[in-house]
This record gives C-alpha cells, sequence and structure tokens, in this order.
C-alpha cells in the first residue's frame, strides 16, 4: 500500500483535504445530537432547517413545521430535531461526484493520489458493487433543491422579528448559506446532465439556439468551479450554525436593526 | 550549461534497474532531450519512443519522478537544480524495452467500440449541424492517445482490471460518438455492461495528467455516467429517452420539421 515513485509531497493534498472535512463531520455530528441552541429570536439554524417540531424542551416552537416533539418517537432516539432531516442535505454532499472523488482518495485510499498505489482490493468493484447506490445521486440532486428554497425561507424569515421588518448580522448570513448552496446544486453535474447534457443535439430540430443549451453553458460555467462551490457552502453552513448557537447562548450579540 | 544527474530505467520483460548517467544541461531542454543526450553520447542502446517533440504525437509518454508525463513537454527547470530526475517507462503497460512499452491493448479496447453510425443525409444529400453542437466534442478530439491516462488510471494500474474497464481514454471516445448530433447508434448499454463506466469510481487522475488539459472527468466519464443512470436507475428519464431521444419517431419528427421549413 502508498507505493509509488513519485518525489512530490503527494500526500499533502489528501490530508488536507481529509482533515477539513473530518472537522466538519464532527461539529455537525456534535452540533445534531445536541438538539439545543439551534434557534435565536428570527434566526434558525440550517442543520435544523426544515424544523419539524420542537425539541423536548419546547425549543424553537415558531419555527417549528408540525410543533411538538412527538409523543410516538422512541425514547432511544436522540432527542434533536436534526436527526430527522441533516440525512437529505448530507446524501447529496455524500453521492457528489467532487465527494467521491475526495474521500474515495482521502478515507478508501482508492488511489490515495494520482500513481500512488491504494489499499489492495482482491475484487475491486468500483461503484458496481455496493457503490451502485451513488447513482441515486440525481434524487438527492431534487431534495438539494428543495433545501435551497427552504434556506431561503429561513433567510426571508430572518427578516422579521415580532413582525417587525428588520436585518441582522444574522440575516445576511442565513442569506449566503442558500446562494452558495445554489451555486453548489446548480453547477452539480446532474444538474447539468439533466439541464441540457443529456441532449446530443442542441439546436435541433431549426438550427436556433435553445434555452437548455444557454442554461447548459451557464451551469457548466459553475460545474469548473464546482470544488470552490463545494467547499464554500459547506464550510458556510457550519458557520451559519456557529453563528446561531453562540447569539443564541448569548455568547456574541447580533448587530441588528432591531436591538441598535 | 550545467551538469544534473538523471536516472533511468532499462531493462526488458523480465526485469531491469536504474542506470545513473551525469548530462550537460541547457537552459529550456526538456526531459526528452536528455534521453536522447544519454542515447547520442552514453548509451546508444538506449530505448525510447518518441516523433514529434511537440507535445502533439503522445509517444514519448513516461514516468518522471514517478508522475506520468510526456518527456517532451517536461522542462528541467520544474525540478530543484540538485534534484535527480528519475525516468522510467510507463507501469500499466508490459515493457517491450527500457521506456519503450507495449500500448497494442488499447488499439483493442478502440476496435470493440461501435463505429460512427450517423443519420440519413437531409434530403438534398448534405448533412448538417450547427458548430455549437460539436463543441463538446470537438475538446474530445484533442486527445493524442498518449496513453497517459490510461496509464494513471488505478482500475488498471493498480487494479489490473483490464477486462473489465476500457479506460478513459475509450470512455472519452464513446463520449465523443454518444454526443454527436448526427450519430443514431445507442452505446448505452454497452458503456455499462462492456466497457465498465461502472468500475470509474471518478478520482480525476485521468484528468489531472492530459497533457492537452481535456476534462475528461467533468466532460466525458461523468456525463456518460449519468446516461447510464438515464437508462438504468432512473424510470422516468428511461421513458422520456424511449419516446425523444435517437428513436424513429424523434427522427420522424425531426425530418417532418425540416420539411415544413423548406
Amino acid at each position: 500500500m502508498l507505493a509509488t515513485q513519485r518525489t512530490d509531497k503527494w500526500w499533502i493534498e489528501p490530508t488536507l483535504t481529509a482533515f477539513g472535512f473530518l472537522c466538519f463531520v464532527i461539529y455537525t455530528t456534535w452540533r445534531a445530537f445536541s438538539g439545543e441552541n439551534f434557534v435565536a429570536d428570527n434566526y434558525l439554524s440550517p442543520f435544523y432547517s426544515p424544523l419539524l417540531f420542537e425539541n423536548p424542551a419546547g425549543h424553537g416552537l415558531d419555527h417549528s413545521w408540525f410543533g411538538s416533539w412527538p409523543t410516538w418517537v422512541p425514547n432511544w432516539i436522540p432527542k434533536s430535531p436534526a436527526i430527522f432531516i441533516l440525512i437529505f442535505p448530507l446524501s447529496f454532499r455524500m453521492t457528489c461526484y467532487y465527494y467521491r472523488k475526495f474521500y474515495y482518495r482521502s478515507f478508501f485510499l482508492s488511489p490515495p493520489a494520482c500513481a500512488v498505489e491504494g489499499i489492495k482490493q482482491k475484487n475491486y468493484k468500483g461503484e458496481t458493487g455496493f457503490l451502485i447506490i451513488q447513482n441515486l445521486h440525481r434524487y438527492t440532486l431534487y431534495i438539494a433543491l428543495l433545501y435551497i428554497l427552504i434556506l431561503y425561507y429561513d433567510g426571508y424569515h430572518g427578516l422579521f422579528r415580532d413582525g417587525t421588518f428588520g436585518i441582522g448580522i444574522g440575516t445576511i448570513i442565513l442569506l449566503i448559506n442558500p446562494t452558495l448552496l445554489a451555486f453548489y446544486a446548480f453547477g452539480c453535474h446532474a444538474f447539468r446532465h439533466l439541464i441540457g447534457g443529456k441532449e446530443d443535439c442542441f439546436t435541433c430540430p431549426a438550427g436556433n439556439e435553445k434555452i437548455k443549451y444557454k442554461a447548459w453553458k451557464k451551469v457548466s460555467l459553475l460545474n469548473s468551479k464546482h470544488m470552490l462551490w463545494a467547499w464554500a457552502s459547506m464550510i458556510w453552513v457550519a458557520l451559519t450554525d456557529l453563528y446561531v448557537m453562540l447569539v443564541s447562548k448569548g455568547v456574541i450579540t447580533d448587530l441588528n436593526t432591531w436591538n441598535n | 550549461m550545467s551538469e544534473r544527474k538523471f536516472s533511468v530505467w532499462k531493462g526488458t520483460p523480465e526485469g531491469g534497474k536504474l542506470h545513473d548517467y551525469s548530462i550537460e544541461v541547457d537552459k529550456g531542454m526538456v526531459v526528452l532531450d536528455v534521453v536522447h543526450e544519454i542515447q547520442k553520447l552514453h548509451d546508444s542502446n538506449l530505448a525510447a519512443r518518441w516523433n514529434c517533440k511537440a507535445g502533439k504525437c503522445g509517444s514519448c509518454s513516461v514516468e518522471i519522478n514517478g508522475k506520468p508525463k510526456l518527456g517532451c513537454m517536461t522542462r528541467l527547470n520544474e525540478y530543484g537544480e540538485d534534484e535527480t530526475i528519475t525516468i522510467r517507462p510507463i507501469k500499466t503497460f508490459p515493457i517491450i524495452k527500457d521506456l519503450v512499452t507495449d500500448v497494442s491493448w488499447n488499439y483493442e479496447q478502440n476496435k470493440k467500440i461501435a463505429p460512427f453510425k450517423p443519420r440519413e443525409r437531409d434530403a438534398d444529400g448534405n448533412h448538417r449541424f450547427m458548430q455549437r453542437d460539436v463543441d463538446r466534442v470537438q475538446e474530445f478530439r484533442k486527445c493524442i492517445e498518449c496513453y497517459l491516462c490510461q496509464n494513471v488510471c488505478h482500475v488498471l494500474r493498480d487494479h489490473e482490471k483490464k477486462n473489465k474497464f476500457v479506460g478513459p481514454r475509450f470512455m472519452l471516445r464513446l463520449a465523443s460518438l454518444e454526443m454527436h448530433p448526427l450519430d443514431t447508434e445507442n452505446r448505452i448499454e454497452d458503456i455499462k455492461k462492456e466497457y465498465g463506466s461502472g468500475m470509474c469510481n471518478i478520482t480525476r487522475c485521468c484528468t489531472d495528467v492530459c497533457p492537452e488539459h481535456i476534462q475528461i472527468t467533468d466532460n466525458a466519464i461523468i456525463p456518460l455516467k449519468e446516461r447510464v443512470v438515464d437508462e438504468y436507475y432512473d424510470p422516468f428519464m428511461k421513458l422520456y429517452n424511449k419516446i425523444f431521444k435517437k428513436s424513429k419517431l424523434r427522427i420522424y419528427i425531426i425530418k417532418s420539421y425540416l420539411v415544413t421549413l423548406r
């Protein structure tokens, strides 16, 4: 394993990528299971959005879609509203073609870097065995598109506190979050295929450009920076949650037009 | 002029080893120039494949300090002055002699691919398509068949699944045929079953080493994987394709439309 003739520092990229992603996973897991400090007035953490139920302590009722924590939920399930929804955006990222590249490299060592031998596998199957599940990516894309709308709604909600229109740092942070997610999702390879890439001829039958061609060109532009949007949106969603948590705990004060 | 150290693999299919050379080098020299210097001054038996010296024939693929590269496009100033530059043959294909490997397996893969099958000509005997419809395909035509992508692909290189995957170069060729506006052949079933699109786990090394900077993964392999998804994992898209894509009905609609225009 890791046999190579390469003399450069090939291990830096996969190590840094693994470290960055691991930080995100640890933070997300901690926050998802904590089940508290996800609401600060009219700001809702994206890790808990859509908030289907308030938490058992009654936190988040203003944002909750279906009211109180349901009695039918078994006791062994962690009492955090995030556990109902976090799997959906996560599934989009985990089946994303960019994420696949980096976790196959950084975590599965298959291969860790170009021209570096990875883990020996007796019967390598690529994405034909269990990993055939990656083909569900386009369905997870549909969910991600829905999330963009939901998160924009949260941003919109962040413009009103007790019925009064205003704006705060939190509102801006909440609105940037779905925007970055949109750049990421609309530059996704599956979206690029569906929007026009699946066509063999963009101008048939009359020789005129169709809207789908123009859309495909724009999506291709986003797609060329897919890695950038993947990281930017991932880091921002964690920062958004961190901001809401810190405001909720009273560690920092949100600058806004309501209190100032 | 300065003297630099080089280490070049020499051998046969039975085995070989690195040989060290000190070569006088000049500004602007590339690795292939050094190979020629060695042949001229030190070792006339050293076998190396080359042709154009301009990065267009794809003959001089080697591994330089472990990285798959074209000898003629790799300048010596990419490396530290005290660094020994090691030149080895590409790993994935069998050695013939020294830096020359037998890449004929690739030609066999090419033969397996169903050729271009254009739709019928228009009534005036012409084939018409717009430039923007073939822009995608023209990127793939830049391929110089250096086989660096085939060499670095871990499915072929480490897992030796040459019987299960045709490799990035031929996924590129398949994409150039599948995306062509005139082509009517459907290769999707073969792309999945025969050519092994599922074996690729898109770690993008093929794109990283491509000397023509073709976006092999983003523009060829992933779009083909998505077309396989249309056909095998997305029942709604399969139905859409059955009705509208490369079907007799679609061709009939296009022809009728063109007749109406005239």
